[in-house]
């Protein structure tokens, strides 16, 4: 068991600068999803930790063994350096039988067969595929080579796991079977789990911590899944993780009020710490925003929008209302609210658990 | 080896060990030296030979054959044949392309196949055929029309422009036939079903988009059959000769012939190579220039079959069309070939009384005729395993370690497909009879075994090329992550994965070296006669029973050869 | 009242003799009219016969029986024989895979019903002008669709199928190949086309939720068999089967007992669900509701448990209740907050009541959901 460790590391393709003294530390028997828009250099990350690309700086650790330290001038080779991988496109050697595969980094490590045979088995065990020893992988279906996949890469290492998108070509059932799966072999030996995606959803269901990079490659918050859904660090997280409305809100004569008008005061709390500044960015998601309707007690909301259009999506309504010129989108309820609005109705809007960010300055 | 270390997503591998050159460097470097000895020497050769004489820069020669007449005539012959072949097999080709890709004809899979076979023997094996039938008075059907019908003169003269340009034809049709046929079926149906629904009649959807849309595949495969007419030599020696009608490289093939292998004859066959250059070069940039003009992405959206044009009437008049065409493309020369072949002498009736296995014995009695196939067999195997190694060598060093210079590599693997096969011939002797470091392979079974390496080399590269494609890096790269080197991901992945297809690179090779005549019939020495060489010179000598006895045990070879080879392929499918 | 029906199908059924299956009837008994200017979708997962029958009022497939009628006009009858080929139908049709001419430049793919039908230059020009300005494509004219995206191409489809005003617009699928974003804004796109030319849109989509937005009215079918035709809500909130109701949006399934006039979670009598039982209730059922019809309350009248898992998702939060020896699958907005363990309480809204033979296998499947 071992935790993995990125100190100061830089890479870059040619002029292209990927990563600029990346720093981040996966915490052992964890599964850590490092989430991130493409191309925001997490593969490149990956290929780092896995020896396939060779960093222009810093250090890269598995538990107290460094893997790689330019200043040390330290590369331990690919084959040598013990982690286990699970790649896009599964990799899985379409010339070998099920059996085959998952032995392979065994025999590499030179084990007795009776050994191997045994770790193999109990390895394709733990995903289910058992029976399928015998199989070509041309034989499964695209899950079940997944699968075999992730076999291989528990043999290969009972330390660290790296994978990157690995169910991104399965359909969306199969998605989820299969995030349920790796939490339960994850949870069952107890290996480190680095994930790769760039799909927000998958990484909420799978992960005991997310990091998460933005498209220029830097970290912008680690935490759970409570943390960064509940206290979205930085306003990219609160935009990257799911759909948001923002307001730029002033502050007008001690008041806080939309699109510099007084008439369309802010009545909710905003931290104190923006008062100074005077502006401060307001996010709010789609499904934050109650027309009046909603609300069972208080005065109409002075904030006034009209519906654009009104879309049916069964449970809900997707709302577009035209806000002094921004379109805000508004998910309604089918069920607790009255159903759907007319296009053209006026309505007001109540804003709850909105999020405030310092104003994104226009580049 | 400083083009090594181009640095590229996956591809270093081995630059992650972290220490000098190890097998990538090895590679590539190898690839480039064979390639320079195999390819760039034999074409350096013939210019220099062309233009510089005993040192010093010399038009003098070069003008002299080109302006002589027969030579001008010969290159006129070249380019009539050629343009009349192209035109004909397109047309023939884009013809039963539609009737079998696009409508409800019956027996589409087995005309199909039939329609492949002209693809798998030589032509020459036709024009003996041919010859048979039709050649002057002595023509089979000639002699019984003539005798029928009361007439005096031959009806049909095979032995003239018509009659090469008419068995060129039928075997090189093909080529647009498999090309158009591949591109209707992978193109998405929806294109011509929402011209229907703007408003056009099938007729005007066949004209507007359908045709539009293949005319790439249509002129890949027109330029094809241009290619390789001009620099074909089998059809147009078996036909032409008798009525002294010469082509480029049969008349390249008399100078050096009647010239008994002297230097002069081989420095006019080199001007004359230079001329057939030229002209094929022509041929090429037009390819480049058509190709890169028009090339869409018609393969999209759900695959749905497409709808079939009913013949209504005409389907059955049209099968008949079709099935007398494969008759007598396919069937009436293999069938002359095996009759003739039983015949006790040519010219005799062919009946059952004068049919007997002598000839057959008399093949296998001569040692000339066996050492001819063992030869064959011997140049078809080495060169095809040689071949299959250099081939999946270079294309690894392409497609994988992408050294600095791997474009001028793949240039140099392809480029002698280009080549006619008799310049490639004149190149080879020009290098290899001592003039260069005193290797002299003039007239053994070597030097032909380097032609064919030249010309087959970009077989067995593209085929190797093609699956390493197919091969993800992540294959390699999930094995050095699971505890294997650079060489043992090599050993254990990747040479496995493309086994099938060195497996086909090999009969890729093999296959067309079993019948090689163009390069082998200038090279062949007293003791490395070729199985094509010892049928050309067998009917050359006017033993025609024995040659068609030769082309007939030929053709079972190919038969079997075929059938081992998509038996492999359909192993392939089923892993 | 013919004249307003723009599409008639009246028996339509569709038989394919396959070598290795026998005869398949794709198409069962198909009913079906289609108001002018209406948006009506064929909605169903495939194989369900929605694209053989829009091939059909295309006019690529021919009828094993029935007719059908565009716009009054007898297009295809089996009885009679008659088959009027997909050229003199007058249609519109944009495909999945888009179909836009790649040896043409945008002005000749748009152009090319114009040509067809032979008319004038100067009109023809005008037209596409029109059209493209319509589809945002103006200024695109000369250049070819293989340079363009798949949103542009799709957009030039658009342009090609309403540059002749069809009174009937024929959509296969049309938004499947493009990104959920990209997906969106076109099919607010394609709605405003049709409020300003009018005509009747005809779309085929296995996407549920693709079917509720752009729909006024949609047909869901199952293996051959048309299952409820009805509007959106009506269908999302009344479907007459557990299919349907599985079949659109997400679904929760509880099994219940109805005793003493009260209802039980199934194999647990210690705490009644308070629903009034409609009056065809057995003793078993399956209450059928949707994952944010259940409300989440701390302490209130509702049915009292405890969360057992949260899962945060990117714009709700889901959780998973016990109600009995069953877990139930709760949506809320992020703003929700329950811990895991937490005692709660719950209310259901608007539940459909399925017996419990055709529902077992529902409730697996939903079950199988779950975990």
């Amino acid at each position: 068991m071992a935790g993995i460790k990125f100190q100061n590391v830089s890479f870059a393709y040619g002029e292209k600068q990927i990563l600029r003294d990346f720093s981040l530390s996966v915490e052992d028997a964890q599964i850590m999803c490092l989430l991130g828009p493409s191309g925001c250099g997490k593969t490149t990350l990956m290929r780092c930790l896995l020896g396939l690309n060779r960093p222009s700086s810093g250090e890269i650790w598995l538990g107290d063994r460094c893997l790689f330290s330019k200043e040390r001038r330290i590369n331990i080779p690919p084959e040598r350096r013990g982690i286990g991988v699970v790649f896009q496109d599964y990799a899985v050697w379409p010339h070998m039988t099920v059996m085959e595969n998952v032995c392979y980094p065994l025999k590499k490590q030179r084990l007795p067969k009776d050994e191997m045979e045994k770790k193999a088995k109990y390895a394709l065990e733990q995903v289910r595929m058992g029976d399928y020893a015998p199989y070509l992988p041309s034989q499964l279906s695209g899950g079940q080579q997944q699968r075999v996949a992730i076999a291989r890469a528990l043999v290969s290492s009972d330390e660290v796991i790296v994978m990157d998108e690995p169910i991104t070509n399965l359909d969306a059932k199969l998605r989820e079977e299969m995030l349920a799966e790796i939490r339960q072999i994850q949870k069952n030996i107890g290996t480190t789990i680095l994930y790769i995606t760039h799909d927000q959803e998958a990484s909420l269901q799978l992960c005991d911590k997310m990091a998460i990079m933005d498209a220029s490659g830097a970290l912008c918050q680690i935490g759970t899944d409570e943390d960064i859904i509940l206290r979205p660090a930085e306003r990219f997280v609160f935009e990257f993780i799911g759909v948001s409305n923002f307001f730029t809100l002033t502050r007008k004569s001690g008041n806080w009020c939309f699109f510099d008008r007084e008439d369309m005061p802010y009545t909710g709390t905003v931290p104190a710490e923006f008062e100074a500044v005077g502006r401060v960015d307001m996010g709010v998601r789609p499904n934050g925003i109650v027309f009046d309707d909603a609300i069972a007690e208080g005065s109409p909301s002075p904030i006034r929008g009209t519906i654009r259009r009104s879309v049916f999506l069964g449970s809900e309504y997707n709302l577009f209302v035209d806000l002094n010129g921004q379109e805000v989108r508004v998910q309604r309820s089918a069920f607790t609210g009255t159903g759907g609005v007319q296009e053209g109705a006026e309505v007001g809007l109540t804003f709850l658990s909105p999020k405030f960010y310092p104003v994104k300055e226009a580049a | 080896m400083s083009f090594l270390r181009k640095r590229r997503g996956g591809a270093d591998l081995a630059a992650m060990e972290g220490r000098h050159i190890g097998v990538d460097g090895l590679m590539t470097g190898l690839s480039f030296i064979l390639l320079f000895i195999i390819v760039v020497i034999p074409i350096f050769m013939i210019v220099y030979n062309a233009f510089f004489y005993e040192g010093k820069f010399d038009l003098s020669l070069f003008t002299s054959v080109i302006f002589e007449k027969e030579n001008l005539k010969a290159m006129g012959n070249t380019v009539i044949i050629a343009l009349a072949v192209t035109v004909f097999g397109t047309i023939m080709g884009l013809f039963y392309a539609w009737l079998l890709g696009r409508s409800d004809i019956p027996a589409k899979g087995f005309m199909r196949a039939l329609f492949t076979i002209p693809y798998m023997f030589p032509p020459f094996f036709g024009a003996m055929a041919w010859d048979l039938l039709f050649s002057g008075r002595a023509g089979y059907i000639n002699r019984w029309l003539m005798s029928t019908f009361g007439l005096r003169q031959p009806p049909v003269n095979i032995n003239s422009l018509g009659g090469i340009i008419f068995v060129e034809c039928s075997y090189y049709f093909p080529f647009v036939f498999m090309q158009v046929v591949s591109a209707l079926e992978r193109m998405d149906p929806t294109l011509e079903e929402s011209a229907r629904i703007a408003g056009a009649r099938q007729s005007q959807v066949i004209w507007k988009i359908t045709l539009p849309l293949v005319k790439p595949a249509i002129s890949a495969g027109a330029l094809l059959i241009l290619i390789s007419s001009l620099a074909h030599f089998g059809v147009p020696s078996i036909l032409g000769f008798s009525k002294n009608i010469y082509t480029l490289p049969t008349m390249i093939y008399a100078l050096i012939n009647k010239s008994g292998g002297s230097f002069e004859g081989i420095r006019q066959g080199t001007a004359l190579s230079i001329l057939l250059v030229a002209v094929v070069a022509i041929a090429l940039v037009v390819q480049k220039y058509v190709l890169s003009s028009g090339s869409y992405d018609i393969i999209k959206g759900k695959s749905m079959r497409p709808t079939l044009i009913k013949l209504r009437g005409a389907k059955y008049p049209l099968l008949l069309l079709a099935s007398l065409t494969l008759l007598v493309i396919v069937v009436v020369p293999l069938v002359m070939i095996f009759l003739v072949a039983l015949v006790k002498a040519y010219g005799l009736p062919l009946t059952w009384a004068n049919f007997s296995f002598s000839n057959y014995v008399k093949v296998f009695e001569s040692p000339a005729t066996m050492d001819s196939i063992k030869n064959s067999l011997f140049l078809s195997v080495t060169a095809g395993i040689v071949c299959m190694f250099l081939g999946v060598m270079i294309a690894y060093v392409i497609n994988r370690i992408r050294p600095r210079g791997k474009g001028l590599l793949e240039i140099l693997s392809i480029l002698p497909y280009s080549i006619p096969g008799t310049v490639l011939a004149i190149g080879v002797i020009l290098s290899w009879s001592g003039s260069l470091a005193g290797i002299n392979l003039y007239n053994t079974i070597w030097i032909i075994l380097v032609a064919y390496m030249a010309r087959y080399l970009s077989f067995s590269m593209k085929s190797a090329s093609a699956s390493l494609q197919q091969v993800n890096a992540s294959l390699e790269e999930a094995s050095r992550a699971c505890g294997a080197t650079h060489t043992e991901s090599l050993k254990d992945i990747t040479l496995p994965l493309i086994k099938p297809a060195m497996v086909s690179g090999f009969f890729l090779i093999f296959l067309p070296a079993m019948r090689e005549l163009t390069t082998s019939v200038l090279l062949y020495g007293p003791y490395s006669r070729t199985l094509g060489v010892q049928i050309f010179a067998l009917r050359d000598a006017g033993m025609i029973p024995q040659a068609s006895a030769l082309a007939s045990v030929a053709i079972v070879i190919i038969i079997v050869c075929n059938a081992i080879v998509t038996e492999i392929t359909k192993d392939r499918k089923g892993a | 009242m013919s004249e307003n029906i723009a599409v008639a199908l009246r028996h339509v059924t569709k038989r394919f003799t396959t070598r290795t299956m026998g005869t398949i009837t794709a198409v069962d008994d198909f009913n079906l009219e289609i108001r002018e200017g209406e948006c009506f979708s064929f909605l169903g997962p495939s194989g369900c016969g929605k694209t053989t029958t829009l091939r059909m009022i295309a006019g690529f497939e021919d009828l094993s029986e029935g007719e059908i009628e565009l716009c009054g006009r007898l297009v295809s009858s089996s009885a009679k024989n008659l088959y009027i080929p997909p050229e003199e139908r007058d249609l519109g049709m944009v495909f999945q895979a888009f179909a836009v001419w790649p040896h043409m430049n945008i002005f000749d793919n748009v152009a090319f019903p114009l040509k067809i039908r032979k008319v004038a230059k100067k009109e023809i020009a005008a037209r596409v002008k029109d059209a493209l300005k319509h589809c945002s494509l103006d200024g695109l004219e000369d250049v070819y669709p293989g340079e363009l995206s798949g949103g542009q191409q799709q957009r030039i489809a658009l342009a090609r199928a309403i540059v002749t005003n069809p009174k009937v617009m024929l959509l296969d699928e049309p938004l499947s190949n493009l990104d959920p974003k990209l997906r969106e804004t076109m099919r607010f796109e394609i709605k405003e086309l049709q409020r300003q030319f009018g005509f009747t849109i005809i779309f085929v989509t296995h996407d549920q939720s693709e079917a509720m937005a752009i729909s006024d009215r949609m047909m869901v079918c199952d293996m051959g068999k048309i299952v409820q035709i009805d509007t959106p809500e009506a269908l999302y909130n009344h479907p007459n089967s557990r299919f349907v109701h599985n079949f659109l949006g997400e679904s929760t399934f509880i099994n219940v007992e109805v005793r003493d006039g009260q209802v039980f979670p199934k194999g647990d009598n210690t705490q009644p669900i308070g629903l009034p039982i409609p009056e065809n209730a057995g003793p078993e059922m399956v209450v059928a509701t949707r994952p944010n019809a259940i409300r989440l309350i701390k302490d209130g009248p509702g049915f009292r448990t405890r969360v057992e898992k949260r899962i945060f998702l990117t714009d709700k939060t889901e959780y998973l209740v016990s109600v009995g020896k069953q877990l139930v699958k709760i949506q809320t907005p992020h703003r929700v907050v329950f811990a895991p363990g937490e005692e709660c309480a719950i209310e259901i809204a608007a539940p459909s009541w399925y017996p419990p033979e055709d529902a077992a296998a529902e409730a697996e499947r939903a079950r199988r959901n779950i975990i």
